[in-house]
Protein backbone atom coordinates (compact mmCIF):
# COMPACT_ATOMS: atom_id res chain seq x y z
CA UNK A 1 0.00 0.00 0.00
CA UNK A 2 3.16 2.42 0.27
CA UNK A 3 2.94 2.99 -3.63
CA UNK A 4 0.86 5.81 -4.76
CA UNK A 5 0.06 4.58 -7.63
CA UNK A 6 -0.94 1.40 -6.45
CA UNK A 7 -4.01 2.50 -6.52
CA UNK A 8 -4.46 2.57 -10.01
CA UNK A 9 -3.80 -1.08 -10.44
CA UNK A 10 -6.49 -2.95 -12.79
CA UNK A 11 -7.39 -6.10 -11.08
CA UNK A 12 -9.15 -8.67 -13.12
CA UNK A 13 -11.89 -9.70 -11.15
CA UNK A 14 -13.83 -12.41 -13.34
CA UNK A 15 -10.94 -13.79 -15.75
CA UNK A 16 -12.53 -13.60 -19.59
CA UNK A 17 -10.61 -14.80 -22.65
CA UNK A 18 -12.22 -14.45 -26.03
CA UNK A 19 -9.91 -15.13 -29.03
CA UNK A 20 -7.12 -14.61 -27.55
CA UNK A 21 -7.78 -11.31 -26.09
CA UNK A 22 -7.96 -10.77 -22.11
CA UNK A 23 -11.55 -8.97 -21.80
CA UNK A 24 -11.25 -9.65 -17.96
CA UNK A 25 -14.39 -7.92 -15.77
CA UNK A 26 -11.68 -5.74 -14.10
CA UNK A 27 -12.20 -3.64 -10.97
CA UNK A 28 -12.10 -0.60 -13.63
CA UNK A 29 -15.35 -2.65 -14.85
CA UNK A 30 -17.08 -3.38 -11.84
CA UNK A 31 -16.49 0.91 -11.09
CA UNK A 32 -18.32 1.99 -14.65
CA UNK A 33 -21.12 -0.90 -14.14
CA UNK A 34 -21.55 0.70 -10.66
CA UNK A 35 -21.51 4.41 -11.93
CA UNK A 36 -23.99 3.78 -15.05
CA UNK A 37 -26.08 1.94 -11.69
CA UNK A 38 -25.95 4.91 -9.63
CA UNK A 39 -26.78 7.35 -12.24
CA UNK A 40 -29.90 5.50 -13.21
CA UNK A 41 -30.67 5.09 -9.87
CA UNK A 42 -30.59 8.49 -9.21
CA UNK A 43 -32.40 10.06 -11.94
CA UNK A 44 -35.10 7.46 -12.11
CA UNK A 45 -35.61 6.76 -8.41
CA UNK A 46 -35.34 11.13 -7.63
CA UNK A 47 -37.73 11.52 -10.51
CA UNK A 48 -40.51 8.77 -9.48
CA UNK A 49 -42.59 11.24 -7.98
CA UNK A 50 -42.87 13.40 -10.64
CA UNK A 51 -43.76 16.40 -7.93
CA UNK A 52 -45.10 19.78 -9.45
CA UNK A 53 -43.41 21.30 -6.48
CA UNK A 54 -39.77 18.55 -6.15
CA UNK A 55 -38.23 17.47 -3.21
CA UNK A 56 -34.90 17.18 -2.30
CA UNK A 57 -34.04 14.38 -4.37
CA UNK A 58 -36.20 15.46 -7.92
CA UNK A 59 -34.63 19.22 -7.36
CA UNK A 60 -31.00 17.46 -7.73
CA UNK A 61 -32.16 15.55 -11.00
CA UNK A 62 -33.77 19.06 -12.07
CA UNK A 63 -30.60 20.88 -11.60
CA UNK A 64 -28.49 18.92 -13.03
CA UNK A 65 -30.70 18.61 -16.26
CA UNK A 66 -31.35 21.76 -16.72
CA UNK A 67 -27.48 22.59 -15.90
CA UNK A 68 -26.35 20.58 -18.98
CA UNK A 69 -29.30 21.81 -21.09
CA UNK A 70 -28.02 25.54 -20.20
CA UNK A 71 -24.71 24.60 -21.51
CA UNK A 72 -26.02 23.34 -24.29
CA UNK A 73 -28.03 26.05 -25.05
CA UNK A 74 -24.80 28.63 -24.69
CA UNK A 75 -22.50 26.99 -26.34
CA UNK A 76 -24.14 25.11 -29.22
CA UNK A 77 -27.42 26.94 -29.66
CA UNK A 78 -31.45 25.23 -30.55
CA UNK A 79 -29.83 23.08 -32.38
CA UNK A 80 -27.75 21.29 -29.94
CA UNK A 81 -30.82 19.90 -28.88
CA UNK A 82 -30.75 16.61 -30.49
CA UNK A 83 -27.18 16.32 -29.31
CA UNK A 84 -28.79 16.72 -25.55
CA UNK A 85 -28.90 12.36 -24.65
CA UNK A 86 -25.21 12.08 -25.71
CA UNK A 87 -23.78 14.98 -23.45
CA UNK A 88 -26.22 14.52 -20.69
CA UNK A 89 -24.60 10.50 -20.40
CA UNK A 90 -21.23 11.84 -20.97
CA UNK A 91 -21.18 14.51 -18.14
CA UNK A 92 -22.96 11.92 -15.84
CA UNK A 93 -20.72 8.99 -16.74
CA UNK A 94 -17.92 11.28 -15.51
CA UNK A 95 -19.26 13.26 -13.07
CA UNK A 96 -20.50 9.86 -11.25
CA UNK A 97 -16.88 8.00 -11.87
CA UNK A 98 -14.97 11.27 -10.67
CA UNK A 99 -17.11 11.69 -7.23
CA UNK A 100 -17.13 7.72 -6.70
CA UNK A 101 -13.37 7.31 -7.22
CA UNK A 102 -13.23 9.54 -4.32
CA UNK A 103 -15.25 7.07 -2.01
CA UNK A 104 -12.29 5.14 -0.33
CA UNK A 105 -10.55 2.21 -1.17
CA UNK A 106 -12.73 2.69 -4.26
CA UNK A 107 -11.49 3.03 -8.11
CA UNK A 108 -11.08 5.98 -10.25
CA UNK A 109 -11.67 4.43 -14.40
CA UNK A 110 -11.01 8.54 -15.42
CA UNK A 111 -7.07 8.17 -14.34
CA UNK A 112 -6.87 5.42 -17.18
CA UNK A 113 -5.84 7.50 -20.32
CA UNK A 114 -7.80 4.45 -22.34
CA UNK A 115 -11.08 5.18 -20.86
CA UNK A 116 -10.51 8.89 -21.52
CA UNK A 117 -9.24 8.87 -24.73
CA UNK A 118 -12.10 6.45 -25.89
CA UNK A 119 -14.45 8.83 -24.78
CA UNK A 120 -12.58 11.35 -26.52
CA UNK A 121 -12.26 9.69 -29.61
CA UNK A 122 -16.25 9.32 -29.69
CA UNK A 123 -16.82 12.92 -29.38
CA UNK A 124 -14.00 13.52 -31.86
CA UNK A 125 -14.97 10.82 -34.45
CA UNK A 126 -18.87 11.85 -34.21
CA UNK A 127 -18.47 15.54 -34.15
CA UNK A 128 -16.17 15.34 -37.20
CA UNK A 129 -18.93 12.91 -39.16
CA UNK A 130 -21.46 15.37 -38.02
CA UNK A 131 -19.81 18.35 -39.58
CA UNK A 132 -19.29 15.87 -42.67
CA UNK A 133 -22.70 15.49 -43.01
CA UNK A 134 -24.48 18.73 -42.77
CA UNK A 135 -21.51 20.17 -44.50
CA UNK A 136 -20.06 18.00 -46.55
CA UNK A 137 -17.03 18.93 -48.45
CA UNK A 138 -17.23 22.50 -47.32
CA UNK A 139 -16.20 21.11 -43.96
CA UNK A 140 -12.91 20.83 -45.58
CA UNK A 141 -12.81 24.67 -45.79
CA UNK A 142 -12.55 24.14 -42.01
CA UNK A 143 -8.93 23.75 -42.11
CA UNK A 144 -8.39 26.82 -44.13
CA UNK A 145 -8.41 30.13 -42.44
CA UNK A 146 -10.20 33.35 -43.34
CA UNK A 147 -8.34 36.08 -44.50
CA UNK A 148 -4.87 34.88 -44.72
CA UNK A 149 -2.73 35.21 -48.16
CA UNK A 150 -2.15 32.57 -50.34
CA UNK A 151 1.89 32.35 -49.37
CA UNK A 152 0.66 31.53 -46.19
CA UNK A 153 -1.63 28.78 -46.76
CA UNK A 154 0.97 25.82 -47.32
CA UNK A 155 2.14 26.75 -43.18
CA UNK A 156 -1.18 27.35 -41.94
CA UNK A 157 -3.03 24.71 -43.08
CA UNK A 158 -0.81 21.73 -41.92
CA UNK A 159 -1.03 23.62 -38.21
CA UNK A 160 -5.29 24.32 -38.62
CA UNK A 161 -5.08 20.25 -39.02
CA UNK A 162 -3.13 19.43 -36.54
CA UNK A 163 -4.81 21.55 -34.00
CA UNK A 164 -7.68 20.13 -35.19
CA UNK A 165 -6.25 17.08 -34.38
CA UNK A 166 -5.06 17.45 -31.05
CA UNK A 167 -8.81 17.95 -29.85
CA UNK A 168 -9.14 14.06 -28.67
CA UNK A 169 -6.24 14.16 -27.16
CA UNK A 170 -6.69 17.18 -24.91
CA UNK A 171 -9.63 16.39 -23.99
CA UNK A 172 -8.17 12.75 -23.06
CA UNK A 173 -5.10 14.26 -21.35
CA UNK A 174 -6.73 16.89 -19.48
CA UNK A 175 -8.95 14.46 -17.65
CA UNK A 176 -6.93 11.40 -17.13
CA UNK A 177 -4.11 13.95 -16.01
CA UNK A 178 -6.24 16.11 -13.37
CA UNK A 179 -7.42 13.09 -11.44
CA UNK A 180 -4.17 10.62 -11.84
CA UNK A 181 -2.27 13.87 -10.21
CA UNK A 182 -4.91 14.62 -7.41
CA UNK A 183 -5.02 11.06 -6.60
CA UNK A 184 -1.28 10.21 -6.57
CA UNK A 185 -0.84 13.60 -4.74
CA UNK A 186 -3.18 12.52 -1.69
CA UNK A 187 -1.64 9.32 -1.34
CA UNK A 188 1.60 10.94 -1.12
CA UNK A 189 0.66 13.22 1.49
CA UNK A 190 -1.51 10.54 3.26
CA UNK A 191 1.43 8.47 3.56
CA UNK A 192 3.68 11.02 5.58
CA UNK A 193 0.88 11.73 7.59
CA UNK A 194 1.68 8.28 10.27
CA UNK A 195 5.90 8.30 9.79
CA UNK A 196 5.75 11.80 11.13
CA UNK A 197 4.38 11.06 14.21
CA UNK A 198 1.57 12.76 16.29
CA UNK A 199 3.36 16.04 16.28
CA UNK A 200 4.47 16.63 12.89
CA UNK A 201 1.76 14.18 11.10
CA UNK A 202 -1.01 17.12 11.37
CA UNK A 203 0.47 19.33 9.28
CA UNK A 204 0.29 16.44 5.98
CA UNK A 205 -2.66 15.76 7.27
CA UNK A 206 -4.53 18.95 6.90
CA UNK A 207 -2.90 18.92 3.33
CA UNK A 208 -4.95 16.32 2.57
CA UNK A 209 -8.10 17.64 4.35
CA UNK A 210 -7.28 20.47 1.77
CA UNK A 211 -6.89 18.49 -1.49
CA UNK A 212 -9.94 16.15 -0.51
CA UNK A 213 -11.78 19.29 -0.99
CA UNK A 214 -9.98 20.50 -4.09
CA UNK A 215 -10.61 16.86 -5.37
CA UNK A 216 -13.94 17.27 -5.31
CA UNK A 217 -13.68 20.48 -7.18
CA UNK A 218 -11.28 18.92 -9.60
CA UNK A 219 -14.01 15.94 -10.04
CA UNK A 220 -16.86 18.77 -11.07
CA UNK A 221 -14.65 20.60 -12.96
CA UNK A 222 -13.06 17.84 -15.21
CA UNK A 223 -16.49 16.73 -15.70
CA UNK A 224 -17.99 19.84 -16.60
CA UNK A 225 -14.68 20.72 -18.88
CA UNK A 226 -15.27 17.78 -20.68
CA UNK A 227 -19.34 18.43 -21.75
CA UNK A 228 -18.33 22.42 -22.27
CA UNK A 229 -15.33 20.82 -24.80
CA UNK A 230 -17.93 18.54 -26.39
CA UNK A 231 -20.47 21.58 -27.32
CA UNK A 232 -17.54 23.89 -28.63
CA UNK A 233 -16.42 21.04 -30.81
CA UNK A 234 -20.12 20.61 -31.60
CA UNK A 235 -21.02 23.97 -32.22
CA UNK A 236 -18.08 24.40 -34.42
CA UNK A 237 -19.22 21.28 -36.62
CA UNK A 238 -22.67 22.44 -36.86
CA UNK A 239 -22.25 26.53 -37.46
CA UNK A 240 -19.19 26.50 -39.59
CA UNK A 241 -17.52 29.93 -38.92
CA UNK A 242 -16.63 31.42 -42.49
CA UNK B 1 -62.33 30.47 -28.05
CA UNK B 2 -64.04 30.27 -31.42
CA UNK B 3 -65.29 27.19 -33.14
CA UNK B 4 -61.89 26.07 -33.46
CA UNK B 5 -61.40 25.94 -37.33
CA UNK B 6 -58.20 23.15 -38.13
CA UNK B 7 -55.52 26.49 -39.08
CA UNK B 8 -56.31 28.52 -36.07
CA UNK B 9 -54.93 26.64 -33.21
CA UNK B 10 -51.81 25.32 -34.96
CA UNK B 11 -50.83 28.80 -35.97
CA UNK B 12 -52.04 30.01 -32.40
CA UNK B 13 -49.37 27.11 -30.99
CA UNK B 14 -46.48 27.59 -33.17
CA UNK B 15 -46.43 31.16 -32.30
CA UNK B 16 -47.14 30.27 -28.71
CA UNK B 17 -44.14 28.08 -28.82
CA UNK B 18 -41.79 30.44 -30.40
CA UNK B 19 -42.69 32.71 -27.72
CA UNK B 20 -41.65 30.50 -25.33
CA UNK B 21 -38.60 29.47 -26.96
CA UNK B 22 -37.21 33.09 -27.36
CA UNK B 23 -38.62 34.03 -23.96
CA UNK B 24 -36.95 30.97 -22.48
CA UNK B 25 -33.04 32.51 -23.49
CA UNK B 26 -32.11 35.50 -21.84
CA UNK B 27 -34.41 34.48 -18.28
CA UNK B 28 -31.71 31.66 -17.64
CA UNK B 29 -28.96 33.51 -18.93
CA UNK B 30 -29.13 36.25 -16.34
CA UNK B 31 -28.81 33.54 -13.44
CA UNK B 32 -25.47 32.54 -14.87
CA UNK B 33 -23.65 33.83 -11.92
CA UNK B 34 -21.37 30.41 -10.70
CA UNK B 35 -21.35 28.88 -13.92
CA UNK B 36 -19.15 31.87 -15.51
CA UNK B 37 -16.79 31.08 -13.01
CA UNK B 38 -16.32 27.71 -13.51
CA UNK B 39 -16.13 28.60 -17.42
CA UNK B 40 -12.72 30.66 -15.91
CA UNK B 41 -10.88 27.93 -14.26
CA UNK B 42 -12.00 25.60 -16.64
CA UNK B 43 -10.40 27.94 -19.83
CA UNK B 44 -7.40 27.89 -16.85
CA UNK B 45 -7.22 24.20 -16.86
CA UNK B 46 -7.41 23.94 -20.62
CA UNK B 47 -4.12 25.71 -21.18
CA UNK B 48 -1.74 23.63 -20.54
CA UNK B 49 -2.82 20.55 -21.54
CA UNK B 50 -3.88 21.99 -25.33
CA UNK B 51 -0.25 23.29 -25.88
CA UNK B 52 1.07 20.20 -25.14
CA UNK B 53 -1.36 17.36 -26.68
CA UNK B 54 -0.91 19.49 -30.06
CA UNK B 55 2.97 19.30 -29.79
CA UNK B 56 2.58 15.32 -28.88
CA UNK B 57 0.50 14.49 -32.29
CA UNK B 58 2.46 16.38 -34.32
CA UNK B 59 5.37 14.63 -33.37
CA UNK B 60 3.56 11.48 -33.06
CA UNK B 61 2.55 11.63 -36.52
CA UNK B 62 6.08 13.22 -37.78
CA UNK B 63 7.49 10.02 -36.55
CA UNK B 64 5.02 7.86 -37.49
CA UNK B 65 5.47 9.21 -41.26
CA UNK B 66 9.14 8.61 -40.65
CA UNK B 67 8.75 5.15 -39.97
CA UNK B 68 6.28 4.85 -43.22
CA UNK B 69 8.36 6.70 -45.15
CA UNK B 70 11.67 5.98 -44.12
CA UNK B 71 12.82 9.54 -44.18
CA UNK B 72 15.41 9.26 -41.07
CA UNK B 73 14.32 12.34 -38.64
CA UNK B 74 13.35 14.84 -41.22
CA UNK B 75 9.28 14.39 -40.92
CA UNK B 76 9.59 14.29 -36.70
CA UNK B 77 11.31 18.13 -37.00
CA UNK B 78 9.44 19.42 -39.38
CA UNK B 79 6.11 18.14 -37.87
CA UNK B 80 7.64 19.38 -34.42
CA UNK B 81 7.58 22.85 -35.38
CA UNK B 82 4.11 22.50 -37.10
CA UNK B 83 2.76 20.72 -33.77
CA UNK B 84 4.25 23.45 -31.76
CA UNK B 85 2.67 26.22 -33.95
CA UNK B 86 -0.74 24.46 -33.68
CA UNK B 87 -0.20 24.55 -29.80
CA UNK B 88 0.74 28.00 -29.75
CA UNK B 89 -2.63 28.64 -31.48
CA UNK B 90 -4.88 26.58 -29.66
CA UNK B 91 -3.26 28.50 -26.47
CA UNK B 92 -3.89 31.35 -27.88
CA UNK B 93 -7.42 30.80 -29.34
CA UNK B 94 -8.81 29.48 -25.82
CA UNK B 95 -6.58 32.76 -24.05
CA UNK B 96 -8.23 35.51 -26.19
CA UNK B 97 -11.92 33.72 -25.87
CA UNK B 98 -11.83 33.00 -29.81
CA UNK B 99 -12.50 29.04 -28.85
CA UNK B 100 -11.32 26.50 -30.80
CA UNK B 101 -12.70 27.08 -34.50
CA UNK B 102 -10.27 28.95 -37.02
CA UNK B 103 -9.62 32.32 -38.68
CA UNK B 104 -8.37 34.89 -36.25
CA UNK B 105 -11.56 36.62 -35.03
CA UNK B 106 -14.34 36.04 -32.90
CA UNK B 107 -16.74 34.03 -33.99
CA UNK B 108 -18.77 33.86 -30.75
CA UNK B 109 -21.08 36.99 -31.64
CA UNK B 110 -21.86 35.09 -35.25
CA UNK B 111 -22.45 32.17 -33.43
CA UNK B 112 -25.44 33.29 -31.34
CA UNK B 113 -26.90 35.35 -34.57
CA UNK B 114 -27.25 32.60 -36.19
CA UNK B 115 -28.87 31.10 -33.42
CA UNK B 116 -31.46 34.07 -33.53
CA UNK B 117 -31.82 33.60 -37.23
CA UNK B 118 -32.69 29.97 -37.00
CA UNK B 119 -35.40 31.11 -34.09
CA UNK B 120 -36.28 33.38 -36.08
CA UNK B 121 -37.22 31.51 -39.01
CA UNK B 122 -39.09 28.85 -38.47
CA UNK B 123 -38.23 25.23 -40.26
CA UNK B 124 -34.64 26.83 -40.66
CA UNK B 125 -32.17 24.48 -39.28
CA UNK B 126 -34.69 22.93 -37.29
CA UNK B 127 -35.93 21.07 -39.84
CA UNK B 128 -33.52 18.38 -40.31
Amino acid sequence: MANPLSQFEIKPLIPIEIAGIDASFTNSSLMMVLTVTAVTAFLTLSMRGRALVPGRWQALAEVTYEFVANMIRDNVGSEGRRYFPFIFSLFMFILFGNLMGMIPFSFTFTSHIIVTFGMAIVVFLGVTLIGFIRHGAKFLGYFVPSGVPVVMMPMLVPIEILSYLSRPVSLAIRLFANMTAGHTMMKVFAAFIIPLGFLGGWAPLAVDVALTGFEFIIAFLQAYVFAVLTCIYLNDAIHLHH
Amino acid sequence: MSEGTSPEPTDDFDARLKNAREGRRPSEAETDGPTTSAQGIGTALRLGTELVAALAVGVGIGHALDIWLETGPWMMIVFFFLGSGAGALNVYRVASGIGLSPGYRRPTVKGNEDEDEDGGKPGNGSSV
